[in-house]
This record gives structure tokens, sequence and C-alpha cells, in this order.
């Protein structure tokens, strides 16, 4: 166990040190995601106002915040992706992950952990400019802080874990692309990424809060701006970790069939 | 040799070898049509809490919506596919095998690659816009139409530019891919029309990442929101952006040297 933390804190720092020398790219990487949250502020924020200021119990200053905190859950929760494991499965670049004694979960878990110090630096000053550019309403108090960090590490266990898996696939069908599509557009919209799950019709609001997507986003963000008690934030992180535990599992149960496999198209 | 028919036989090899691969119609089709109904359930949601988004009707942004899967298959079956070749090539110093041919660069980066399948986004998209129109309550006219296809003729020239452009940092940055990935997430911002913005980002999607130009002015052409004094800052724009880009790209061969060659 020693080993293994001693590994992931190695790991980390070189992806550390990966990401600083490559910034400006990682900055451009950044850039284009944080478009998405600013096109769904500006879209809500004007629904909002043209409803006298509030919708579905959101004011435009709330949804602002909600935005505002969402590119930083963005940033938190990025994964090891399905088409990326496509192209490592195509290119045969599994064989050298495959020949060492530590599974590549790990490797890459504490790659983007790592990756992830980084990636909050470099969002730093973004945040200042939308938070000058937008004005949001929040002052969460040092217990919302708290969980708060708790909760995007656990949303980032759950997301990172669940595309893994999904990743997997492409051991089975080079072409998982299509799958990875589904995924995107069914968190786009029970997860609280498009907008608040309250803004949606009751029918998502029930499915979403049976499945993870919904963890990996909207409830770091309601943490932080203070719309949840303190049981249901306890609750929630209690559900995080449910869900991080049981994909992890999942992902060790199916590893050795799908090893078995593998055949490195491209290797 | 023609720079059209050179550009046209460079288009038709691209696309007939592509044309080998029929499962990946199945895969951009499912892809397309996925997007697609995302897309309209976004708009339906939008608008079960408003009637008027900014002063956008449902059936405008139809339309808006329809350009922006448009544009974006006409990127990713034509623009793309040239730009990460001509990243690739520098990185890899490759770029030789082209520059040695006896005609121009620029045209041969821009026609040698196509992801013919992706075109399914072209009938996808004028299909939504079809049906934005048909939702209109105003008459289209000729002059709608064909105000419609000069304005989407000048957004590709623009965002042919803009792409070429960015992409020929490669030669003084060599690793530009991120920046694509940039570009990618910027476009989601057309699928919205640019004056719900605040100044600042109109501003900088109007100048700086056209989609102003590209996506909202062809669908404002058919919505009957266009003033004609735009149409005329539109065709000077995109004067002015070809030659600039004209000009990036000599400086930016001036700056290759074949690195890895």
């Amino acid at each position: 166990m020693l080993a293994l933390a001693r590994y992931y804190v190695a790991a980390g720092k070189l992806s550390i040190q990966g990401q600083i020398q490559y910034r400006a790219s990682t900055y451009f990487y950044l850039i284009g995601f944080l478009i998405e949250p600013v096109v769904y502020l500006v879209v809500w924020r004007t629904v909002a106002e043209s409803q006298g200021g509030s919708i579905g119990g959101y004011s435009a200053e709330a949804l602002t915040a909600y935005y505002i905190v969402w590119t930083l859950v963005r940033a938190m929760n990025v994964g090891f992706d399905p088409n990326a494991w496509g192209w490592r499965i195509q290119r045969g670049r599994l064989n050298e992950m495959l020949s060492r004694p530590i599974h590549p979960f790990h490797r890459d878990f504490a790659w983007f952990g790592g990756g992830k110090f980084v990636w909050i630096l470099l969002w730093l000053p973004m945040a200042a400019g939308l938070w000058i550019a937008f004005r949001p309403q929040i002052s969460p108090t040092l217990v919302e802080g708290t969980a708060f960090f708790v909760a995007i590490w656990l949303a980032f266990a759950v997301r990172f874990a669940l595309l893994w898996a999904l990743g997997m696939i492409t051991f089975w069908t080079t072409r998982g692309s299509a799958i990875f599509e589904i995924f995107i557009a069914a968190e786009l919209l029970l997860s609280g990424r498009l907008v608040p799950l309250e803004l949606m019709p009751e029918w998502t609001q029930i499915i979403g809060a049976w499945l993870p997507f919904k963890w990996t986003f909207q409830f770091p963000i309601e943490v932080v701006i203070g719309r949840l008690t303190s049981g249901e934030v306890l609750a929630g992180l209690a559900i995080q970790t449910t869900w991080a535990a049981a994909l992890i599992a999942l992902i060790w149960v199916i590893w050795k069939p799908a090893v078995s496999k593998y055949t490195a198209v491209g290797g | 040799m023609n720079p059209v028919k050179l550009g046209w036989m460079h288009l038709r090899i691209s696309a007939l070898n592509e044309l080998q691969y029929r499962a990946n119609f199945f895969l951009a089709a499912f892809n397309a049509l996925l997007a697609l109904a995302t897309g309209l359930i976004v708009i339906g949601l939008v608008y079960s809490h408003t009637e008027s988004l900014n002063g956008w009707s449902q059936p405008e942004l139809l339309i808006v919506m329809g350009v922006h899967v448009f544009i974006g298959g006409l990127i990713r079956a034509f623009v793309e596919p040239n730009m990460y070749q001509l990243m690739q090539d520098i990185e890899e110093g490759t770029l030789d095998y082209t520059l040695t041919r006896p005609a121009d660069a620029q045209l041969l980066v821009s026609v040698r690659a196509t992801s013919i399948w992706q075109t399914v986004d072209l009938a996808i998209g004028l299909i939504v816009v079809a049906i934005g129109v048909v939702q209109l309550q105003t008459a289209t006219t000729v002059a709608h139409v064909t105000a419609f296809i000069l304005t989407i003729l000048l957004g590709v020239v623009i965002i042919y530019c803009v792409w070429l452009m960015i992409t020929t940092a490669a030669f003084k940055l060599i690793r530009v891919d991120n920046m694509v990935q940039m570009l990618q997430g910027i476009y989601q911002a057309g699928r919205w029309p640019v004056s719900i913005y605040p100044l600042w980002l109109r501003g900088g999607l109007t100048f700086i990442i056209p989609l102003a130009f590209a996506i909202t002015v062809p669908a404002e052409a058919l919505a009957d929101r266009l003033a004609g004094s735009t149409i005329a800052l539109a065709v000077a724009f995109s004067a002015v952006v070809m030659l600039v880009t004209r000009l990036i790209w000599r400086w930016g061969l001036a700056n290759y040297s074949g690195a890895s060659a």
C-alpha cells in the first residue's frame, strides 16, 4: 500500500512537470473547455432575466455562480476518454503498460490526478476574469469550502472510473466513439452540465438521481454555492464514494477478460 | 495547372480514398443525428421557459442551429483534415514533399485531405434551416435566399482563413493541436446568435474568431434581420481576412526549416 502511495506521488509529480512544460498548449485546451459554460451562463441568464430575474429557484446571480464553479468542476473531472482508449488500443500503446507490474488504471489515475494541480493554477486567472465579467453571487463557509474540496476530488474519481470503464469497450470494438457520444449526450442532459436539473423536466431529475452523472457535476457545484443542507452534503459525499468504489470494482472485474481480447491492432 | 482543376482533382482522390471505409458513414450519421437531437432538446428546453431569447424566436434559433451544423460539417469534412495534416507535416518535417511541387503550396495544403462522410452534416444542417424557415411567420423571398447563399460563402472563406492562420502558428510553435481543440470549443458558441453575448465576447466572436460572420449573419439573412451594410461589412472583412491569411502563410513558410526531415 505504501509502495502504491509512493508510485502515485512520483507519477503525479511527473505529470505536473509534463503539464508545466506544455503549459501554453494546456492553456489553449482549457480555454476551449471554458467556452461551454460561458455559453450556458449567457443563455440561462438571458432566460432568467426575461422571466423577471429568476428561473427554477435560481436567480441570475446564482446561475452565474453555478456556471463559474462549473468551470472548475469541469477542469477537475476530465479523464482518459474512450476515444483516447481507442487510439491506445489501435496503436498498440498498451503493450508497454501491460509489461509493468502495476495496473494501468493506477498510472492513468495518478497522471490525470497530478495534472489537476496545474489545471487549477491555470484556471485561477480565467476564473478571476469570469468573476469580474459576470459578478456571481457566492460566499461559501469554511465547511462548504472543505466539503467542496472533497466533493470535486470524488467527482474526479467517479467520472474518471466511469470513462475508464467505458473506454475498455474498445478491447472488443475499435470503434467506441459512438458509445462515447451517447455517454456525452446523456451526461449533458442528466448531470447538471447543461443546466441545473431543477430546470429540466421532472422525469430527468428522477432518472438523474439513479445515475452517476449528477454526482460528477451538479452535486459539487451545489455544495459550494450553498444550496444544500449539511445532511444532503454528507449523503452526497457518501453516494459519490459508493459510485467511485463500485466503478473501480467493476474495472477490476472486467480487466482480465478485456485484456484477453487485446490484439494491439496497429502495434 | 489550373488551380481549380488541381484542387478538384485532389479533393476527388481524397474523397475516393475515404469512400472505401463505408462503416464511417454510419458512424458519422449516428453522431450527427445524436448531436442534432441534443441540440433540439436544448432549444426546446430554453423555449419551455421563455418565448424569446433576446429577441430571437424559436424558428429563428432553429435557423442559427442549422447554419451552425452546416458550417460545422464543412469544417470537419474539408478544413480540419487538411489542417491536421499540415500540423503533422510541420511537426515531422514532411511538408518538404508538398513544397517541392510546382503548384501553390497554400492551395495544395488546403485540398489534400477530406472526411467525406462528415458531409452528412451538410444535409442535416440544410434540413434544419428549411424547417426553421417554414416555421417563420414572415415570407422568405429570393433576395433573402441570395443573401443567405452569399453570406454562407463568405462565412466559409472566413472560417477557412481563421483555421489556416491558427495552424500556420505551428511553423513557429510546432505543437498547436490544442489550439484546434480551443477552436472547436469556441465554435460551440456559434450555436447561439452572437447578439445574446456580452459586448466583449460579441467583439471576440465577430473579429477574432468570426463566428458572427460565418453563422449569425447567414441566419439573419433568412430571418429577415439582416441590414445591407452588414453584407458589405462581411465582404470587406472576408477580403481583409484573406489578405492577412496569405501574408501569415508566407511568413510561416519563411520560418519553416523541415525540423525533423
